[in-house]
C-alpha cells in the first residue's frame, strides 16, 4: 500500500533536509575550515592573535579598552572608542547603543541613592548627554577644548523642556515656564542659559514629569567640527571597533608622549605606522589600529616605573 | 580623497562589477534551470531523497513541495534548538526556550532571519552550522525555485507542469550557491574573518592591561557566505556584520555588498534567456537598478549631512558605525540589505538619522524588489510589472497582456492577493503591537522613534527583511510568537499566490503581439513599473511613515 502523496512528499522533504544538513551543515564548513589550515589563511582563521613580549595580548581585530581597574583611561595608552559591547570591548556581549537620532532627555538619577553612594539603576543618559560627557572627558584628558553643539559646559545635552500655548505650527512663542532638562537640581549649580525668552530657566527636578513640555535642543555657539573628532565620542555598531580615526590618534598624542617621556615626533612616527588608508584607495576610511600602536608603544618607549 | 568622491567610487565599483557578471551568471544559472542533464551525484540524491527527476509538477504539487520541505525544516530547526545541550559543541548554553526557538526557526526557514536572540550568548556551533547556516542555503534556493516556476509560467504553453520542485532546489543549492559560497568564505578568511571551532572559554586573553578578554570564535566564514549570498542576514554574533570577525575589512564589506546583490540581480537575465527575450530581462533589471541606485544615493546623502541633534553634537552620523567602514560604506550597506531581503548590517540602523533610518524603512515597504531576495526579488518584481500591465490595460481599455499571456481575472487576483498580503501584516501586526502593553513594552526609544521601531520590526518580519532598529525588546513571548507569524504568513501565502499565478499562466497558449500591445521592454514600460511599484507603496504607509521616521527627520 502506499501512502497518499502528500505524506509522501513530507518523507521526501525529511530525507532531503538531512542530506543536505550533512552535507551544507557538516561537510561544507569542515572543507572550508581544512583550507583555512592553509599558510597565510590560518593565522586569520584562528583569530588574528597578536603577540608582545612572547605572550599573546589580543586579536588585531577586536579592540580593547586601555583603562585601569576603575574605568578610568591609562594615560600612557591611546585610548579605544566608547563601547557598548557588555562593561566595553566584550566579546561575550557584542552590541550597539541602539539609541537614536533625537534621544536627548536623560532618565535623572535619584538623588537619595546618588548621597548614599549607590547608582541608580532606572536612570539612563540620553544617547546626546553621552555624547556630551564623553566630549568633556576626552577634552580634559588630551587638554583640547570638549566644547560641541548642543551641549551644555558641563557636559550634558543642552535640552529644554518648555511650557506654554503651542501654535499650529508647533512652536510656543509665549513660554510659561522652561526646564533644561538634563541638569539636575543638586547636581549642577546653575542651568546652561539663564533665560529663554525673557522665562528664567530652571533645573529639573528628580522625579517631576516634563513630557508636556516642547523639547528644544539648544545649538549654543560652539564649532560645527569640534575639537574631540566624532568617533571618540560615539560607540561603534560591534563595541569592539578596534580603530580609531587618524584624528583622534592626532589629539592623543601630546599626552601619551608625555605620559612616556618622549618627544611627541616619535610617538607621531608610531602613528604613522600603525595608520591604515583606504583599501585601493576609496573604500572604507582611514584609520589607526589602536592594539597594535599601543603594543609597539611599549616595545619602543617602554613606560619606566 | 574626499569622503564623498570615495563613497561615489564604492558605489560605482559595485555597479560595475554587478555588471561585469550579470551575463555569465544569468546565462549559467539559465542552463542550471533550463538543462535536461543530471549530475551522476545528483542522481544519488535523488534516489536518496525518493524522488523521480524527470517526473512535472502541476503548480499545486511544487506548492506542497516548497511548504512540505518548509514545514520538516522548521520542526527540525525547533528541535535542534530545543535539544542543543544535547549535542556536540554546544558551548555549554542552554536550550533555546520555546518561543524563542519556534521564531528563530520560522525566521530561518523564511529566509528572514531576524533575531531576537545574541549569537554569541545563546547558540552553540552545531546549531549555527548545522541548523541555520543549512537554512541559510535551502531558504534562498526555495526562493529561487518559485521564481524559476513563475518564469516558467510565462515561457511555457498551455501545460499544466512547472518543473520539478526537488530538481529545482538540489541544482540551485548544489550549482549555484555552494560553489560560489566555498570561493567567498575562502576570500572572507584572507579578510580577516574566523573559521575554527574555539570555545570562548578556552580563549580567555590577558591584554596589555593585564585585563581578561574572551575572544569567540567558531565556524563564521563559512555561515557569514552564505548569509550575504542567500540574502539571509542572520548573523553568528548579535553584532552582524559589524563584528571584526563576521566583516574584518573595508573590502570585505564591498564583498558582502556584492554577494547580497549578484544573484537577485543576475537572476534577470536568467528570466530573459527562460522566455526567449533578454530585453524583457533588461527591462525589470532597468526598474530594479533604478530604484536601487536613487535608494542607495539618498541613504548616503542623508548620512553623510548628517542632520538632527545627535548626529549634529557628534559631528558625523557615527553612532553604531564602525571606523573601518565609514559613514558612507555603512549607508551603502544599508541600502543593500534593506533593497534586498538580507538584514545583515554592518552599522546600527536605530542609530540613524531620522531620514537616513526611514529610508531603509522605505525600502523594505517597497516589497524588497530591487533588487529584493534571492528569487523573491524577481517574482515580486514580476508581479508588479503584472500589475503594471493591467492598470496601463484598464487605461487603454484593452486585455492586459505581458509576455504573450492574458492578464485575466485569475491572473490580476493572484497579483492583488500577493501585493496586499504584506501591507495587512505590517500595518495590522503594528497597530495590535500599539494597541497592547505587551506590544508597547518593547521599545528602547521613546515617542515617534519608540513608534519607528515597532513599524519597522513587523515591517522586517512581514516582508522577509530580517534587520531591526534593534533598540526594541523582542525576545518576549508576545513578539516572539506574532512576528514568528508574520515571517511565516509574509513568506509562504506570497510563494502560493505566485505559484498559483505561474499554474495559470502556463495553461494558456501564447497570444500573438499585435498593434496594440503594450511594448514592456521599452523605457517607457520601465518607468511606469518604477512608477507603480512606488505609488503604490506611498499610498500604504505614508501615514504610518508620518507618525514615525517622517515627524522625528522633519522637524
Amino acid at each position: 500500500m502506499r501512502a497518499p502523496i502528500w505524506i509522501r512528499q513530507h518523507f521526501a522533504a525529511a530525507r532531503a533536509l538531512l542530506l543536505f544538513t550533512v552535507l551544507l551543515g557538516v561537510v561544507y564548513p569542515l572543507a572550508v575550515f581544512a583550507v583555512a589550515q592553509l599558510p597565510g589563511l590560518q593565522h586569520k582563521a584562528d583569530g588574528s592573535y597578536v603577540k608582545a613580549g612572547g605572550r599573546t595580548v589580543g586579536s588585531a581585530l577586536i579592540g580593547q579598552s586601555f583603562t585601569n581597574k576603575n574605568g578610568d583611561p591609562l594615560k600612557q595608552y591611546f585610548q579605544s572608542r566608547p563601547s557598548n559591547a557588555g562593561d566595553g570591548y566584550d566579546p561575550t556581549a557584542t552590541s550597539a547603543s541602539n539609541l537614536g537620532p533625537e534621544d536627548v532627555v536623560d532618565t535623572l538619577p535619584d538623588p537619595r541613592l546618588l548621597a548614599a553612594g549607590k547608582e541608580d539603576e532606572n536612570a539612563r543618559p540620553s544617547l546626546l548627554t553621552q555624547v556630551c560627557a564623553r566630549s568633556k572627558a576626552v577634552g580634559k584628558l588630551d587638554g583640547v577644548s570638549g566644547a560641541r553643539p548642543f551641549c551644555t559646559p558641563g557636559g550634558a545635552g543642552a535640552v529644554l523642556a518648555v511650557f506654554g500655548h503651542r501654535t499650529a505650527g508647533g512652536g510656543v512663542p509665549h513660554p510659561t515656564r522652561v526646564v533644561s532638562v538634563n541638569e539636575q537640581q543638586g547636581v549642577v549649580k546653575a542651568p546652561f542659559v539663564g533665560a529663554y525668552h525673557g522665562v528664567k530657566v530652571e533645573l529639573a527636578k528628580f522625579g517631576e514629569d516634563y513630557a508636556a513640555g516642547l523639547v528644544v535642543p539648544v545649538k549654543g555657539d560652539a564649532p560645527a567640527e569640534p575639537a574631540v573628532p566624532a568617533d571618540a565620542v560615539t560607540a561603534s555598531g560591534s563595541g569592539l571597533d578596534p580603530h580609531i580615526s587618524p584624528a583622534y590618534a592626532a589629539i592623543q598624542v601630546r599626552r601619551v608622549a608625555q605620559a612616556r617621556g618622549v618627544g611627541p615626533a616619535q610617538v607621531e612616527r608610531l602613528v604613522n605606522k600603525a595608520k591604515d588608508g583606504r583599501v585601493l584607495g576609496f573604500m572604507g576610511e582611514p584609520r589607526v589600529n589602536v592594539l597594535k600602536l599601543n603594543i609597539a608603544l611599549d616595545r619602543e618607549y617602554p613606560v619606566r616605573s | 580623497m574626499s569622503t564623498t568622491l570615495a563613497g561615489i567610487l564604492f558605489i560605482g565599483s559595485l555597479v560595475l562589477a554587478l555588471a561585469v557578471v550579470y551575463r555569465p551568471l544569468g546565462d549559467y544559472m539559465y542552463r542550471v534551470y533550463d538543462g535536461d542533464r543530471h549530475w551522476r551525484v545528483e542522481r544519488a540524491v535523488y534516489r536518496v531523497i525518493g524522488v523521480r527527476p524527470e517526473s512535472e509538477q502541476t503548480w499545486g504539487v511544487y506548492a506542497r513541495g516548497v511548504l512540505a520541505f518548509s514545514a520538516v525544516s522548521i520542526l527540525f530547526l525547533y528541535g535542534l534548538q530545543r535539544l542543543q545541550d544535547h549535542l556536540l559543541l554546544s558551548l555549554g548554553f542552554a536550550p533555546v526556550k520555546p518561543d524563542q526557538a519556534w521564531n528563530t526557526a520560522v525566521s530561518f526557514v523564511t529566509n528572514t532571519n531576524w533575531q531576537s536572540y545574541s549569537g554569541e550568548s545563546t547558540m552553540g556551533h552545531l546549531v549555527q552550522m548545522a541548523g541555520l547556516a543549512v537554512q541559510n542555503f535551502v531558504s534562498a534556493a526555495v526562493g529561487m525555485c518559485v521564481a524559476v516556476a513563475l518564469i516558467r509560467g510565462f515561457a511555457r504553453r498551455r501545460t499544466d507542469h512547472l518543473g520539478n520542485f526537488w530538481v529545482d532546489l538540489v541544482r540551485g543549492t548544489l550549482r549555484i550557491l555552494l560553489p560560489i559560497a566555498f570561493v567567498g568564505a575562502i576570500a572572507l578568511i584572507a579578510g580577516g574573518l574566523v573559521q575554527n571551532f574555539g570555545d570562548a572559554n578556552h580563549h580567555v586573553i590577558t591584554t596589555i592591561t593585564g585585563a581578561q578578554q574572551r575572544i569567540t570564535g567558531g565556524p563564521v566564514a563559512s555561515q557569514e557566505v552564505i548569509k550575504e549570498l542567500g540574502t539571509n542576514g542572520g548573523g553568528f554574533y548579535n553584532a552582524n556584520s559589524s563584528h571584526p570577525f563576521e566583516n574584518g575589512a573595508p573590502w570585505t564589506n564591498w564583498l558582502e555588498i556584492f554577494l547580497i546583490l549578484v544573484i537577485p540581480f543576475a537572476l534577470c537575465r536568467t528570466f530573459g534567456r527562460m522566455v526567449g527575450q533578454n530585453r524583457q530581462g533588461y527591462a525589470i533589471l532597468a526598474v530594479m537598478a533604478t530604484i536601487a541606485l536613487i535608494s542607495v544615493s539618498l541613504v548616503n546623502v542623508f548620512q553623510l549631512m548628517h542632520h538632527g541633534t545627535v548626529p549634529t553634537a557628534a559631528g558625523a552620523a557615527s553612532e553604531g558605525v564602525e571606523t573601518r567602514f565609514g559613514v558612507a560604506n555603512s549607508a551603502t550597506f544599508a541600502g543593500a540589505t534593506t533593497l534586498t531581503s538580507t538584514g545583515a548590517v554592518d552599522s546600527f540602523h536605530d542609530s540613524y538619522t531620522g531620514l537616513g533610518g526611514m529610508m531603509t524603512l522605505f525600502n523594505m515597504m517597497l516589497g524588497e524588489v530591487a533588487p529584493g531576495g534571492t528569487g523573491s526579488g524577481l517574482y515580486g518584481m514580476l508581479v508588479l510589472a503584472v500589475i503594471t500591465v493591467f492598470v496601463a490595460g484598464l487605461m487603454v481599455g484593452r486585455t492586459p497582456e505581458y509576455l504573450g499571456k492574458k492578464i485575466g481575472a485569475r491572473e490580476i487576483k493572484c497579483a492583488a492577493l500577493y501585493f496586499l498580503i504584506t501591507p495587512i501584516l505590517v500595518l495590522t501586526g503594528t497597530a495590535v503591537a500599539m494597541a497592547t502593553g505587551a506590544g508597547r513594552a518593547g521599545p528602547l526609544n521613546s515617542g515617534a522613534h519608540g513608534l519607528s521601531e515597532v513599524l519597522y520590526a513587523f515591517t522586517s518580519a512581514s516582508n522577509n527583511n530580517g534587520s531591526a532598529f534593534a533598540g526594541i525588546t523582542v525576545n518576549t513571548v508576545f513578539y516572539d510568537t506574532a512576528l514568528g507569524l508574520c515571517m511565516a504568513l509574509g513568506r509562504f501565502l506570497p510563494m502560493i499566490f505566485v505559484l498559483a499565478l505561474a499554474g495559470s499562466l502556463a495553461r494558456q497558449g501564447g497570444t500573438p503581439e499585435s498593434e496594440g500591445t503594450l511594448p514592456t521592454h521599452r523605457p517607457q514600460f520601465v518607468g511606469m513599473v518604477t512608477g507603480v511599484t512606488v505609488v503604490l507603496v506611498a499610498l500604504t504607509f505614508l501615514p504610518a511613515l508620518a507618525l514615525g521616521p517622517l515627524a522625528e527627520g522633519i522637524h
